[in-house]
């Protein structure tokens, strides 16, 4: 199996706290993965060093075979790695348009027309298209997550990770938003950090279960929900998700 | 879009062009000095207003413009031209080597190592009192004045040579800021992190900004000592860091013509009430409290907080 991106006994200790203990992680292309596990569990950790904000204490990561362990961030992103913060990370004072821009712009560079396309078709897509000219700032919350999963759109990537994209979201919205997760698995590979379990019954392919910065399970969304150990960690015991 | 940027820009210039035959002969030299130091604050204002980065020693660079001209010119003949070309490469070369170093800190530590440097900056220039003749300075002859042909200390053409210049430099930083590199400046002001995680090489970026803010301060220190005969260290001490930051924030951070206002509206702040009392520096620093209390963007920067939402 030629996984996109694979982890090696990745850790990562905070003074003496381990976060993340030697995880072994492989992702296939065009997946659709969700990682979830109680509150603390690592998820937001173990996202953070694949992506380059943080780094491990010890352990590889190698992205479409290429180890990128020592890599700065913008470079893992250049080599075609998105992320969506889970704290919204827009640009509050830049218009909607111009946000969306920014991550188009990185890998269309001067190309106004083609860049304008890409942002007009990211936001037709995620159906924030009457917005462009808005203030990202003025925008709802929930349109604020749309525009996040915009920006990693626009960049055309290879790997997108959400972190909790549906946080705050309208029971309505969160319908539209797993469409669009659907959608775009035809074209690249997802992985989510998710707290609702209905969206990642709904959109998963297989999931991975964190607790106590461990991989507790890792299977089909009815293998997750099935096992014992799974539901005694995290879903409650007996609560039907 | 374009077109009303066009207007604005084009206009001031125009307006600036026009005042050139109007002002009496006392604002007619004040205007271009204001429009050499307002280079000044437009170089600054690239790093401060459109990277976020603020800088306490940017009198390092205006400096390093002034004395890379002043001393080849005043010692080599090398004549006004190459001097001043002279000016900019030591500027630009200083605020890499500042740059790379500084650029390792962020936020406060950011601002008190560009205060050192410029400190440091501003001791050599007393220690090398010999050449440079420290406070007392440089006085450049007029022949050495003579720039392309066109004698700088005639007032017409000296006005003329500034508005040149500051031309140069507002529409300079006019087209940078609408690239797609300087809207990564902008975005590196706005949330870095994010920035970063779009692709971006953030250090690059505020790296080339320090490079390309230190040469516009550089071509301010080296124009303004051509023009006005005088190379001297004042130039370099702290106030002249504070100067082109109160500028900035007076006319509006982030905008392209507030650096302009800003200079101007100090200028003559200073100007009138020190026609008033000897305690001028009162009355400016109330006017500034005010401006800060009730205008915090700045005049322009309040000019498109209220009305024009498109000022660049």
């Amino acid at each position: 199996m030629s996984a996109l991106l694979s982890t090696r006994a990745l850790s990562k200790s905070f003074a003496g706290l381990r976060a993340v203990h030697e995880v072994d992680f492989d992702l296939a292309p065009g997946e659709i993965r969700a990682l979830i596990g109680p509150n603390g569990a690592g998820k937001t950790t173990f996202v953070s060093m694949l992506i380059g904000r943080i780094a491990p204490t010890s352990g590889t990561i190698e992205f479409d075979g290429r180890d990128i362990t020592r890599l700065p961030a913008h470079a893992r992103v250049a080599l075609g790695m998105a992320y969506t913060f889970q704290i919204t990370s827009v640009f509050a004072r830049l218009d909607v348009a111009e946000n969306v821009a920014l991550a188009a712009r990185r890998r269309l560079g001067r190309d106004r027309a083609a860049v304008a396309r890409e942002t007009e078709a990211a936001l037709e897509r995620v159906g924030l298209g009457q917005y462009g000219a808005a203030l990202a700032g003025d925008l709802s919350y929930g349109h604020q997550r749309l525009l996040e999963v915009a920006m990693g759109l626009a960049q055309r990537p290879r790997l997108l990770i959400l972190d909790e994209p549906t946080q705050g979201l309208a029971d309505s919205e969160i319908a539209g938003f797993n469409a669009l997760i659907r959608d775009l698995a035809a074209e690249t590979t997802i992985l989510l950090i998710e707290h609702n379990m209905d969206v990642v019954m709904e959109l998963a392919d297989r999931i991975t279960v964190l607790n106590f910065g461990e991989v507790l399970a890792e299977g089909t969304p009815a293998e997750i929900h099935a096992s014992a150990a799974v539901q005694t960690a995290y879903l409650g015991t007996g609560a039907d998700a | 879009m374009s077109a009303r940027v066009f207007a604005l820009h084009g206009g001031l210039i125009a307006v600036l062009l026009a005042l050139h035959f109007l002002l009496p002969v006392y604002h007619h030299g004040n205007f271009a000095r204001v429009m050499v130091l307002a280079c000044y604050a437009i170089g600054y204002n690239v790093l401060f207003g459109y990277t976020g980065l603020l800088s306490l020693g940017h009198a390092m660079f205006f400096a390093a413009g002034m004395y890379g001209m002043g001393l080849p010119l005043h010692y080599l003949g090398i004549g006004a031209e190459l001097a001043f070309l002279a000016g900019l490469a030591s500027a630009a070369l200083l605020a890499l080597v500042v740059g790379l170093l500084a650029l390792r800190t962020v936020g406060v530590a950011f601002m008190i190592v560009t205060l050192m440097f410029s400190e440091a900056v501003y001791l050599t220039i007393l220690l090398a009192g010999r050449w440079t003749r420290g406070d007392e300075g440089l006085v450049l002859a007029r022949p050495e004045r003579v720039f392309l042909g066109l004698d700088l200390s005639n007032p017409d053409i000296r006005y003329l040579v500034a508005l040149g210049l500051f031309a140069l430099c507002l529409v300079g930083t006019l087209w940078l800021v609408r690239q797609p590199s300087g809207r990564v400046l902008i975005a590196i002001r706005e949330n870095e992190e994010r920035a970063q995680l779009l692709g971006y090489d953030i250090f690059r970026h505020k790296l080339a900004a320090v490079v390309i803010s230190g040469t516009i301060s550089g071509a301010a220190g080296a124009a303004y000592g051509l023009m006005f005969g005088y190379v001297g260290a004042s130039f370099a001490e702290v106030q002249y860091s504070i100067f082109p930051l109160l500028w900035v924030l007076l006319g509006g951070a982030g905008t392209i013509i507030g650096p302009f206002f800003g200079v101007l509206f100090m200028f003559y702040l200073i100007d009138l009430s020190s026609g008033l009392t000897s305690a001028y520096m009162l009355i400016a620093g109330v006017a500034l409290v005010l401006l800060t209390l009730f205008a915090p963007q700045g005049l322009a920067g309040e000019l498109r907080r209220r009305w024009v939402r498109w000022l660049p």
